[in-house]
């Protein structure tokens, strides 16, 4: 019975969003529409390159892998986190309280992909965090 | 009563394509005591990819970042000369290996990602060196898988020599299982087999296959990153990477279809199945698999007589568990999995030493020395 529920929901959830998207696209902004495509290529970026570690949903592995989703860092540290994408992340941070010391190594993802990836985490998950990442603001953030 | 027939059928397939077929028949334990210290030789690497002992006692030591460091009496020197190293994803600078004569002809082999040749991305590349001072010289391209490709996972890369003086090298299926592994004429998913010169061996098994790439031993292969030679039967182990379970430890068979992905143990990391199959007529079985995967990497036999309760028996990394696996393993069967230094972080490399001692290369820690207490 609740896989019943489980699969009437996914339904619902599908519905939804189907009409949402069909609802939204004809008054689309040029602006919502440029992200809403980088956002589908950061999917992919993000399926090749950080699924491993910080799980399909964003949620990471609790004090080894932070989360990306609802995450404290990911929402106040827009730079760092480009610049981790770009150079790496080394040290310890603190992400929702708790402590990650883990050394993220640098992908070798291009400034697009970085923006694209960018936008995926930032707007997948429940997240809404910021305005859109551009390849510009990629390409200036320097070590 | 349609409708429940229905919910019937797709909950039969839910249930079937969520649940791991099989589970590792042993499981790894926690161990009683802990009878050995540990102590960090090389501190302070990022991701010590491989390293290797020189004869005057240094360590070489690859960084996948791209660097070859150097350790003599705690000074560490940055060795100039690479090619260039394509950084993409799990790819960078890999294994190191010394040829088995190395004291008379001084060669060096290194695999690492390049994005030379066709296309837009990378592949695994195999070359050998001769360092001289703090630099290598004579560096010489021996191998360059085809179909560059940008996807960032499974290039392979371990290295290892036979008692013939053969070299062995991985390579993982590049992302693309549906197409590289069973293709014999593709590069990836695949060990290779060389001369040590990079030429290829005349007794190769798929010299007469139409179009074969000939340097490939075995196929079929998901993304080896330990290899070893069996110290007693000569024969060359893998373990490889599987999905989401399905880690393996295979011994190479020349000619040999080790069945990825038309045989496994795991499902998708998503949790659909991709295979109902585990075993297929004319397709080799692992000696052992992981259900769950431990993200196997590096390989050791313990063959020295420093820690007598673990001769002969073998060490495996796991990145994702953060330990060194020991397996005991009687009759071609492990018969025990206990985990040793469990905690110190993602385990990228073990091997014994030449003065017998177990070495490993830990991320963000550096190579770390296990010492038992009865030698202390």
């Amino acid at each position: 019975m609740k896989l019943f529920s489980f699969i009437i929901l996914l339904i619902a959830i599908n519905l939804t969003l189907i009409c949402n998207y069909s609802n939204n696209s004809s008054y689309e902004t040029t602006q919502n529409k440029v992200l809403k495509e980088s956002i589908k290529r950061g999917n992919a970026v993000y399926s090749d390159f950080c699924i491993n570690c910080h799980l399909p949903n964003g949620e990471g592995v609790q004090n080894i892998y932070p989360p990306l989703a609802n995450s404290d860092y990911l929402r106040a540290n827009r730079r760092k986190s480009i610049k981790g994408l770009k150079y790496g992340l080394k040290g310890e941070i603190t992400v929702n309280g708790l402590q990650y010391n883990k050394y993220m190594p640098p992908m070798g993802l291009s400034a697009n992909e970085i923006s694209d990836v960018m936008n995926y985490t930032n707007h997948s998950w429940g997240n809404k965090y910021g305005k859109i990442v551009t390849t510009e603001e990629v390409t200036k953030i320097t070590r | 009563m349609k409708n429940s027939k229905l919910l019937f059928i797709i909950s039969i397939i839910s249930i079937v394509a969520c649940a791991q077929k099989h589970k590792s028949i042993v499981i790894a334990e926690d161990p009683t005591t802990i009878d050995y210290t540990t102590e960090v030789v090389v501190p302070k690497l990022d991701i010590p990819w491989g390293f290797v002992f020189l004869p005057d006692g240094a360590l070489l030591i690859t960084e996948k970042a791209g660097e070859l460091i150097h350790f003599k009496d705690g000074v560490k020197t940055n060795i100039d000369g690479l090619p260039e190293v394509y950084l993409r994803g799990q790819g960078g600078l890999m294994d190191i290996e010394l040829h088995p004569n190395y004291i008379e002809n001084g060669w060096l082999y290194l695999t690492h990602s390049s994005a030379d040749g066709e296309g837009e991305g990378g592949n695994t590349a195999l070359i050998r060196a001769q360092l001289s001072g703090s630099k290598l010289t004579s560096v010489e391209r021996l191998y360059k898988a085809e179909q560059n490709t940008k996807r960032g996972q499974h290039f392979g890369s371990r290295i290892e020599f036979d008692a013939d003086g053969y070299l062995y090298f991985s390579i993982g299926d590049r992302g693309n299982r549906d197409v590289n592994p069973q293709n014999l004429t593709r590069d990836c998913g695949k060990i290779y087999r060389i001369n040590a010169d990079g030429s290829i061996p005349n007794d190769n098994p798929f010299l007469e296959f139409p179009d074969a790439k000939t340097a490939i031993y075995s196929y079929g292969h998901r993304n080896p990153q330990g290899m070893v030679r069996h110290p007693d039967t000569g024969q060359i182990w893998v373990h490889e990477h599987g999905p989401r379970g399905g880690d393996e430890i295979n011994r190479i068979k020349k000619g040999g279809n080790f069945g990825w992905p038309l045989i496994s143990y795991g499902i998708n990391y998503s949790g659909t199945s991709f295979t109902k199959d585990t075993n297929l007529p004319g397709m080799e079985q692992p000696l052992f698999y992981w259900v769950p995967s431990i993200a196997p990497s590096g390989m050791a036999f313990i063959t020295s007589d420093m820690y007598p309760d673990w001769k002969n028996n073998l060490l495996v990394g796991s990145l994702k568990f953060e330990y060194i696996e020991r397996l005991v393993i009687k009759n071609n069967t492990v018969i025990k999995r206990e985990k040793l230094l469990e905690g110190m972080g993602r385990v990228r490399n073990v091997r014994q030493g030449p003065d017998g001692y177990i070495y490993t290369a830990i991320e963000s820690v550096g190579i770390v020395k296990i010492i038992p207490n009865n030698n202390k």
